[in-house]
């Protein structure tokens, strides 16, 4: 069966969603990215919808589980590169990216994703909890 | 005048909702539509092509393409022999839902047109007609 590739980059992955997929392949990519992030303990997801040319809700619900998905998994998910046509689009259509954060390009999502990172291993490294700091 | 014939896309199967969305594209770009119609148009059809695969048990799309005088547009007819839609009002709400989905197809694909239109009979089908006009 027909897939979408998915790419490890250091502790993030990322998918480019380069077809106009139907629902069963919007499906096994959702199931595909939360078992590669539970087995490669990916800390971030990053979707590069650039090529979309239409998001409907069955996309939509795709992108949101995903995002929840991850989170779960304690990964964090950047969907990047919406056309606007799609986004002036998806506000008609009355669909909100629940849990979803954008940006705007590969680049900045990357830059989220690693400022993300950095912001939780702060945390993780931080020896006992400081309320005032 | 509308075009004389017009032209029928089965609704089968999953793959069959992808081709309604690219000839949809196809056609409204021979209509002129800017991009942001064209995307308003083809996730319209996109929702009710859906619709008419998961609750109609299948149907067609049948379109038509659209000259008022100076006035041209798209029209879109969804027909599906299912079970048909009980209450219109409800299953236009957005978030009713009778099959686990979001319950934004009809409400949305309704504001993603200029004209919108249902008939519908409990165990005869649904025939959805939607219109948009180039801006
Ligand atoms: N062609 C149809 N035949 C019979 N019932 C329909 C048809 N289209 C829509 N419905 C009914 O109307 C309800 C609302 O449709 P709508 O498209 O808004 O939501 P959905 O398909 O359930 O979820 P979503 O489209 O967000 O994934 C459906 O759950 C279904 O009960
Ligand atoms: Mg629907």
């Amino acid at each position: 069966m027909e897939r979408i590739p998915i790419l490890q980059m250091g502790e993030f992955l990322m998918v480019t969603i380069q077809v106009d997929m139907h629902d069963k392949l919007a499906m096994s990519l959702q199931d595909d990215l939360t078992e590669r992030i539970s087995r490669k303990n990916a800390k971030g997801v990053l979707i590069d919808i650039s090529s979309l040319e239409m998001v409907d809700s069955f996309i939509g619900r795709m992108l949101s589980n995903i995002a929840a998905m991850s989170s779960v998994l304690d990964a964090r998910t950047v969907v990047v590169g919406m056309q606007p046509a799609v986004a002036i689009t998806l506000v008609e259509l009355g669909l909100s990216l629940k849990g979803v954060r954008t940006a705007l390009n590969i680049e900045r999502g990357m830059a989220l994703l690693q400022s993300i990172r950095s912001s939780q291993q702060q945390v993780e490294d931080s020896p006992i909890e400081q309320p005032y700091a | 005048m509308n075009s004389p014939t017009p032209e029928i896309v089965p609704i089968r199967s999953e793959s069959d909702v992808v081709i309604v969305r690219q000839n949809v594209r196809k056609w409204s770009i021979s209509v002129g539509f800017s991009l942001v119609d064209q995307t308003k148009i083809v996730t319209a059809a996109s929702e009710l092509a859906r619709n008419t695969l998961i609750h109609g048990g299948g149907g067609e799309l049948k379109s038509f393409l659209l000259q008022e005088g100076n006035r041209k547009g798209l029209c879109l007819i969804f027909d599906d022999q299912g079970p048909g839609i009980p209450d219109i009002e409800k299953a236009l709400q957005d978030g009713y839902t009778t099959k686990g989905g979001m319950g934004l197809g009809l409400g949305g694909s309704k504001r993603l047109s200029n004209e919108f239109e249902i008939k519908t009979e409990v165990g005869k089908g649904t025939s959805i007609k939607i219109i948009r006009w180039k801006a």
